[in-house]
């Protein structure tokens, strides 16, 4: 399970997105929500990286960055795509926040995202060959015959078949699970090196999820598709990823290959999901996390670690410092703790 | 894994039964389905129904009138601005079978009147409503799209038409100006679509702009011009036909108004025959002139309710939270 190495893809330096509360259009906002606090990582080619975490710990918000839906606050998102050649704007490295107009058309081909909610991700108004043919249609992609059979083909890809049948639906004509292979078959369509799945299983029932998650897997791997899989699930993120990030109120508390995250987990946080997986043996009884009280809202955080709120380890030392810098602990392996 | 290998490479090869499908065709057929559906749940009400076949009656006495003058009616007795009863001897007269519906103090056929001032009246209030319909729906969308200071203008404008008493307004305009038909459907359509209906339609818009499908758009590559007019206002279009149907009501409200306070240049409306009536002094003796009054009377509080209900009925068909769930 060692992901193809052909240099970084992408490398996220010291991003940072900070929401304002309040302010208008004359006013200074004075508080913000620090939903993305110095967050770095890089991911290779093909390679697929899970970030876990709770609700509301900012995972949407980096993938809306990486796919440039926002733009950072602060820090940097650069992308090294492996095809220079079919797009000459790409060539090098393309730095989001400098993409210009012209660029951002191929950047939207090279970079694609699968949402969260497939019953509100697709026009309630237009047809499955609508949205799926959306990023082909506003790209000026082929004409109507092409894309209508590229959509069957890819409809076909993603297991809705026969595409005939499925071509001229609403939403409303599809189960849950059929929206949400209609959103990655939309994500898939232009042929992307690179993309960002949100939940993609989290609003499904069960019996679909496991389908998902094979088809999004497949095709990844057929396609050679790298891709950042948000989920809040550590067993979801276990199943789907070369490695694994836990995000903790915006910041990345730990990272690693997926197996020694398992195996060895070094921060507090992540002890705590670990134990809130549940396992295979219904008869065993699980543990409750060992963690303190609820997820804390990031408005105009305090210096210190990020966790010590909830932190069952904390001492005076993590109280007075900073947040700790992520620092390798063993090769690949990074961890935010004072402790650790 | 993938050595740059084209997305279709070993895709199965797709053969569509239909063979070459015709786009428009399906989407023509989706349409009339769409309008089909939306259809059976507006007969389901009883009001809508009638009101519609209201309409559509004052619709046949619009076309009827230049009919009746090319056959039955002769323009020196019938026209319904220069005719004249010469078989009457006293004005205004009473219906009889060669009049139905009497004639006013000027001598002229009043049911000439009324079938001729239905067609405005039409004109009338739809242009009103197309001009609303068009300048809100646009504002709303784009205001509630890009927010920020072009919404602040946008809605700080609307803000200020309302605070502004519409009637009054069109009164002194209409002193100042000689206002036709076609300017009056063109102000009372400004004012609207600036007005009261663009913040409805920029508050269902601001409930369109943060959907996901919206994200979902952009992040395919879409534009600005694309997510609005693909997305965001065909999203708005049911609540805009709504608000068409109120505009008819008002358009045909102020015209009546104006036209009674004789403020208007135009030749003949159901506002004019009342103001007529009214400068002859037979308004107050109401009861013994009655066919002077009510027939116009009647059919302004008929059409404009006709295009109310309408309106109210379709809300039913637009507004899921109305409907049953899923249809
Ligand atoms: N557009 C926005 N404006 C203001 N606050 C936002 C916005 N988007 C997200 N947030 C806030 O940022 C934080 C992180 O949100 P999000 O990235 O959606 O978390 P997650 O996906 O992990 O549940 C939350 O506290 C959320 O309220
Ligand atoms: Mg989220």
């Amino acid at each position: 399970m060692s992901s193809p190495d052909s240099g970084p893809l992408l490398a996220v330096d010291g991003l940072n997105k900070r929401f304002p509360i309040g302010g208008g259009l004359f006013r200074k906002p004075t508080d913000f929500i620090h939903a993305v606090d110095d967050v770095s990582f890089r991911m290779s080619a093909g390679e697929s990286l899970g970030l876990v975490g709770e609700s509301g710990c900012g995972k949407t918000t980096v993938g809306k960055l990486l796919v440039k839906l926002l733009e950072p606050t602060d820090g940097s998102i650069t992308y090294r795509f492996a095809t220079p050649a079919m797009d000459p704007h790409l060539a090098g490295p393309v730095e989001t926040s400098n993409i210009r107009s012209r660029q951002l058309g191929a950047f939207r081909r090279q970079v694609q995202m699968i949402f969260q909610d497939p019953y509100e991700s697709m026009n309630p108004r237009r047809t499955v060959y609508d949205t799926i043919a959306e990023p082909l249609v506003v790209q000026g992609i082929g004409h109507v015959q092409e894309r209508l059979d590229r959509v069957s083909e890819i409809l076909d890809l993603v297991g809705l078949t026969p595409a005939g049948t499925f071509l001229f639906r609403r939403p409303h004509e599809l189960s849950g699970g059929q929206r949400q292979r209609v959103a990655i078959a939309r994500a898939l369509v232009i042929g992307p090196s690179f993309v960002v799945a949100d939940e993609p299983t989290s609003m499904l029932d069960v019996s679909s999820r496991t389908a998902i998650m094979l088809l999004m897997q497949e095709l990844a791997e057929r396609l050679g598709i790298a891709y950042l899989y948000i989920t809040h699930d550590l067993a979801v993120a276990r199943y789907m990823c070369h490695r694994i990030a836990v995000m903790y109120l915006g910041k990345i508390v730990e990272l690693a290959d997926t197996e020694e995250l398992l195996r060895n987990p070094l921060h507090p946080y992540t002890r705590a999901l670990l134990s809130a997986v549940p396992s295979p043996d219904p008869t065993r009884r699980r543990e409750p996390p060992d963690i303190l009280g609820d997820l804390s809202l990031p408005v105009n955080p305090p210096q210190r670690c990020r966790f010590y709120d909830r932190c069952p380890l904390a001492t005076d030392l993590c109280r007075r410092e900073p947040h700790p810098p992520p620092e390798e602990k063993a090769p690949g392996h990074w961890v935010a703790c004072h402790l650790a | 894994m993938g050595e740059g290998t084209s997305l279709f490479e070993d895709a199965p090869e797709i053969d569509l039964s239909r063979g070459r499908l015709d786009l428009a065709l399906v989407r023509l057929r989706m349409a009339w389905r769409t309008l089909r559906d939306g259809w059976a749940v507006f007969v389901e009400s009883r009001i809508g129904v009638l009101s519609l076949a209201i309409i559509a009656i004052f619709a046949l006495m619009a076309f009827s009138h230049p009919i009746l003058m090319a056959t039955v009616w002769t323009p020196d007795v019938y026209d319904p601005v220069t005719g004249y009863a010469f078989d009457r001897f006293e004005h205004p007269s009473p219906p009889d079978w060669r009049h139905p519906l009497g004639t006013d103090s000027l001598g002229r056929d009043i049911l000439s009147q009324l079938l001729f001032s239905t067609k405005s009246e039409f004109i009338l209030g739809i242009t009103a409503a197309l001009v609303t319909v068009g300048i809100a729906t646009t504002v709303g969308a784009v205001a509630a799209y890009y927010g920020g200071l072009v919404d602040s203008l946008l809605m700080r404008l609307a803000d200020l038409i309302i605070a502004l008493p519409g009637i009054s307004l069109l009164i002194v305009l209409s002193a100042l100006f000689n206002l036709n038909l076609f300017y009056l459907a063109l102000i009372i359509g400004v004012l609207g679509g600036f007005g009261g209906t663009a913040i409805i339609l920029k508050s269902q818009a601001l409930s369109i702009r943060v959907k996901p499908y919206i994200e979902a758009a952009r992040a395919a590559g879409g534009g600005h011009f694309h997510v609005i007019f693909v997305h965001i206002i065909p999203n708005l279009l049911p609540l805009s036909l709504l608000y068409m149907m109120f505009t008819v009501t008002g358009a045909i409200f102020a015209e009546a108004v104006l036209s009674f306070l004789g403020l208007l240049d135009i030749r003949m409306s159901w506002g004019i025959m009342i103001h007529t009536a009214n400068t002859g002094g037979y308004l107050l003796a109401g009861a013994n002139y009655w066919w002077l009054i009510v027939p116009a009377g009647a059919s302004i509080t008929l059409l404009c309710s006709a295009f109310y209900l309408v309106g109210r009925a379709l809300d039913e068909v637009v507004n899921p939270r109305l409907r049953r769930h899923d249809r």
